[in-house]
């Protein structure tokens, strides 16, 4: 046994002694691991769960998808379609923002434009949330971006939803538009959809009006993401609640046929169902595409829109005041027949004098009107009839018979920035000027200038409450969702029956009867004639140096100094149907453009009306019970 | 004379003897535990061999039939081979810092030798052992504390641990001084030594911090409070204890880990693995795992003991151990007890050389276990 020696089972020992030794300590180690795994997983394992969850599971908020606007017959108005778009995600972008939207340009055009504004939006926007570079692409380029997006990191392709107005700038005043959410948005508005990127709200019109009808509630998709913010998978998705569909009263026909005769004019044209006060057309022009808005509208086309003399951004409908001119002579007949002067009658000479002060009559080169009463007053417009009813009834009857007509107020249709309009009063005149009422005013009030201005829809209303005598209001909705929506209790107007049918026969006679002022533009086919008022609104005074001169003809003028072209209407003549009132411009020309818009207009409005179309097809007594009558 | 001549058979033992002779429970243990290691590499995947399972599986079996060979081979040739292994693995080591250096790459941990990738710094963990068992066989108990006697094996153990942190490769220099620091306390290194030693250990922190590199200031600073940046080099310590902890009692279930299969765990199917066992299966998994590697060094520690000669009972406990360092080393970062530093966790984390060098261990440590009937004379030098 040489070769064990006594020193090899002494550091036996010490080897046994040791390892035992280090045994111990790699028991220790081992308790410290399981220590470790306790504290991690029984002791703290729900909250690291909680943590595991929230990493994996992100909220994305759903915009619901937007109510739409469909006219009094179902058609679409305002709709959504597929948005084939492009997002991009800048903590994702591996190459960094500039060098992806360079990838995408090479792809798809993309304007300068375009560019900053991604970049804008990226800066504004955290650096997850997904941001639009190019939206309402055509299938074709979708489809090369899908192709090449191995290449493109933080690119994602998506369908959305856009807001399209078919019918593009001729109801652009009745439906406005949407557009991206704006800092002044966000004020007094903490729904959280506003803070989605490329979210659209209402801004103008309908779309802004019933803004919280049509928007919907949030929708909610919990998706798994991994740990760049891809989305795995979707784990439960909430659609949200769809906005509610607006029905106007709107008839897109009549719409359409309205804004087409308006053409570019600057002018304003409203038809009134005459029985409850629903808007028919509703046309301002010139209009603008409110899908440009949509879209993004740039800084050209814009400038363009506001520098425009025609004003194509104003709804000069329900914002535009205007001096009714002789449209208003209806109201103060109305007011002499209850009120002791319906026989009144006047020999007109072309001028009257009141003080110091020469009144004419529109017809003073002429010669004047001769003997007038007050139909014929009506029919031939005579300034000095209705100069010296004024000054019999006073401005207090004035005031009033106008107010119940509608006129001086707000209509309450339901759009945003109706003006109200002024009908003048003493306390007015006090209160605005801090001097007493004059009886030229008074005059001047009477054959609808002066102070007096009324809106196109105000004067719509005029004439459909003389055509019906009943207190009728515009209305532009018929329901929202499906819920009706609350129309006033309209009322029997609080003047005679004698004194209505005496305005409506001299409103007929305007017409109607030769020597009418309206006569050369009356509706001849049978069943559909109308009644009307002409009148023209002075822009500018007319001097007695214009009159000297015979500088007063509107063709001399410049456009801007021209007067403006108004005229109220209503058919058919027996038992109304339709009320019309209606504003051109500086457009006061001997050829009346504008009653012929009106009296195109009325004439279509009844022509759609099915009862009043002609049989397509003899009706024989053979195909009696199976084919009904068309229409 | 029984004893005699029963040795005397031992050394001329027959190839199915040995075959016979090797401690197939432990074998059977190791397949265990690298089975739940491919299991893990197919959850990893999202269900799949490739890219990992598979390779891994492949690996495995070639390490296993190397397992086998080595243990075959007589104790004695691993003596006599000791030192020429450590020097051809010092001249390796050498040649990868040098060429990290010259060729101006910061990190270089790889030699590429024709087809071959290997890691000189692996390769080292196993032949120091061999090495400073070898030289430690030949010591008496009160000889290795003598200063100049203890400056060999100090040198044996530095100039690599060295060369690998100039890599730099913290870890594996700090397994290569655990290594040899627990080979020379069993050999009977006196308390003198150690005791002042630990304290100096302790005493030098604030110099070693003056000398990190500052991605590895870096990955204290972050361990010490990885909420401080929980997004950037927090987030591996991070997210790696929410696998663990989300983990629970009994895990999500196998392949229903969140945190892997959604990439927040940084590499998952490396180092970080030991997360998504955590993650999928819990804490009785864990504890499961930990009892089976728990086995494997009782397993080599009583290897040890049986060993009749000193160098198998230090070459023994030196694999044992070096197989424990990792799994302290690995659990402990992935769980946040230390800073991260890039260890694998031996059988279960995907890699070849890991793999492969675990392996070889083991191997040698059965050899041992084969032969521990061989004595070896102090002033042997193996076979020669």
């Amino acid at each position: 046994m040489a070769i064990f020696d006594r020193k090899d089972k002494s550091r036996y020992a010490t080897f046994t002694r040791r390892t035992l030794l280090m045994t111990g300590g790699v028991n220790v180690v081992f308790a410290v691991l399981a220590g470790r795994l306790y504290q991690l997983q029984i002791l703290h394992g729900d909250e690291f769960m909680t943590r595991a969850e929230e990493n994996r599971v992100s909220q994305r908020l759903v915009a619901p998808l937007r109510g739409r606007i469909l006219d009094r017959f179902g058609v679409e108005l305002a709709s959504n379609r597929r948005n084939y778009r492009v997002l991009i995600v800048k903590e994702q972008a591996a190459e960094g923002v500039d060098a992806a939207i360079e990838t995408i340009g090479k792809l798809i055009y993309l304007s300068d434009h375009q560019r900053e504004k991604v970049k804008r939006d990226i800066a504004n926007n955290k650096p997850f949330a997904p941001v639009p570079v190019a939206e309402n692409l055509s299938w074709d380029e979708f489809a090369r971006i899908n192709l090449h997006l191995p290449y493109l990191p933080g690119i994602q392709p998506d369908v959305g939803e856009t807001r399209a107005y078919p019918y593009g700038p001729e109801l652009s005043h009745i439906l406005g538009y949407v557009a991206s959410v704006s800092p002044e948005d966000m004020k007094g508005d903490d729904d959280p959809l506003l803070d989605i990127p490329g979210f659209r709200i209402g801004k103008r019109g309908i779309e802004k009006e019933f803004e919280a009808d049509i928007r919907g509630k949030a929708g909610a998709s919990r998706v798994e993401v991994n740990a760049y913010g891809r989305v795995i998978r979707e784990l439960g998705h909430d659609a949200g609640t769809p906005g509610s569909d607006v029905f106007l009263t709107i008839d897109q026909q009549v719409q359409q046929f309205a804004a087409q005769r308006l053409g570019n004019e600057s002018a304003a044209c409203a038809v009134l169902d005459v029985s409850n006060g629903d808007v028919i057309s509703l046309v301002s022009s010139p209009g603008y595409d409110p899908n440009a808005f949509n879209v993004g509208i740039s800084q050209a086309e814009w400038n363009a829109l506001t520098t425009d003399d025609h004003k194509p951004l104003i709804n000069k409908v329900i914002t535009g005041e205007y001096p009714p001119g002789s449209t208003f002579k209806p109201v103060l007949a109305t007011a002499c027949m209850d009120n002791g002067l319906a026989d009144l009658q006047v020999n007109c000479s072309g001028s009257m004098t009141l003080g110091n002060n020469v009144f004419h009559c529109w017809s003073w080169k002429k010669g004047g009107h001769g003997h007038v009463d007050l139909k014929r007053g009506i029919a031939v417009s005579c300034d000095i009839f209705f100069y010296e009813a004024a000054k019999r009834l006073g401005i207090d009857k004035i005031h009033d018979t106008a107010i119940a007509m509608g006129l001086g107020g707000k209509t309450g249709i339901e759009l945003p920035g109706e003006r109200p309009g002024l009908i003048p009063s003493r306390e007015w005149k006090l209160k605005r000027f801090g001097v007493p009422w004059q009886q030229g005013e008074t005059l001047n009030t009477g054959i609808g200038q002066g102070y007096v201005t009324a809106t196109p829809i105000q004067l719509a209303t005029l004439a459909a409450r003389i055509a019906s005598g009943n207190a009728v209001s515009p209305r532009i909705t018929r329901y929202i969702g499906h819920n009706d929506q609350p129309r006033p209790q309209i009322n029997r107007l609080p003047f005679s029956d004698s004194a209505l049918a005496a305005v409506q026969q001299g409103m007929n006679m305007v017409a109607n009867v030769p020597g009418g002022t309206a006569y050369a533009w009356r509706i001849t086919q049978p069943g559909f004639e109308m009644a009307g008022k002409t009148g023209t609104a002075q822009v500018r005074r007319i001097t007695r140096e214009d009159r000297a001169t015979g500088h007063v003809g509107n063709a001399n003028q410049p456009w801007k100094l021209r007067e403006h072209a108004l005229f109220i209407a209503y058919a058919p003549v027996q038992l109304p149907r339709y009320a019309l009132g209606i504003i051109m411009e500086h457009g006061a020309t001997p050829d009346h453009p504008h009653v012929q818009m009106a009296r195109d207009i009325l004439l279509f409005a009844q022509q759609r009306d099915p009862v009043k179309l002609p049989n397509a097809y003899p009706v024989n007594a053979a195909d009696r019970g199976t084919n009904k009558v068309r229409g | 004379m029984t004893t005699r001549s029963y040795a005397a058979a031992r050394r001329t033992l027959s190839f199915g003897d040995k075959l016979l002779d090797v401690n197939w429970g432990l074998v059977l243990l190791i397949t265990i535990i690298a089975s739940a290691g491919f299991a893990m590499l197919y959850s990893v995947a999202g269900g799949s061999f490739h890219p990992w399972a598979l390779p891994q599986m492949v690996r495995f079996i070639i390490g296993l039939i190397l397992l086998i060979a080595i243990a075959m081979v007589d104790i004695r040739v691993w003596m006599s081979l000791a030192y020429p292994l450590y020097g051809a693995a010092l001249l390796l080591l050498l040649a990868t810092t040098i060429m990290g250096k010259v060729g101006g790459l910061g990190a270089q941990r790889w030699l590429e030798l024709g087809p071959l990738q290997i890691q000189p710094s692996e390769l080292m963990k196993i032949s120091l052992v061999l090495a400073l068992s070898r030289y430690l066989h030949g010591q008496p108990v009160e000889d290795i504390s003598k200063p100049l006697k203890l400056l060999i094996p100090l040198a044996m153990i530095g100039v690599p641990a060295v060369l690998v942190l100039m890599q730099p490769n913290l870890g594996t220099a700090m397994i290569l001084c655990a290594d040899g620091a627990s080979l020379l306390f069993l050999a009977g290194l006196s308390w003198w030594w150690i005791l002042p030693t630990v304290g100096a250990g302790v005493a030098a922190v604030p110099i070693a911090w003056r000398f990190m590199h500052d991605y590895q200031r870096q990955r204290v600073l972050t361990f010490l409070n990885p909420s401080s940046d929980a997004l950037g080099a927090g987030w591996n310590i991070s997210q790696a204890e929410i696998a663990v902890g989300s983990g629970g009692l009994a895990g999500k279930g196998y392949m229903q880990g969140t945190q892997s299969r959604l990439n927040f765990l940084p590499e998952k199917e490396t180092d970080f693995i030991w997360t998504v066992l955590g993650e999928e299966f819990g804490f009785v998994g864990c504890i499961a795992m930990l009892l089976l590697f728990a086995v494997v060094i009782a397993y080599g520690i009583r290897i040890a003991m049986a060993s009749r000669s000193q160098f198998g009972r230090l070459l023994a406990t030196g694999i044992t151990l070096n197989f424990f360092f990792y799994i302290m080393i690995n659990a402990s970062m992935v769980m946040g007890l230390i800073p991260v530093v890039g260890i694998p966790m031996p059988l279960i984390s995907y890699g070849g050389t890991a793999m492969l060098t675990v392996m070889v261990g083991f191997g040698l440590l059965m050899s041992v276990h084969v032969h521990r009937q061989v004595e070896i004379p102090r002033h042997s030098s193996g076979l020669m």
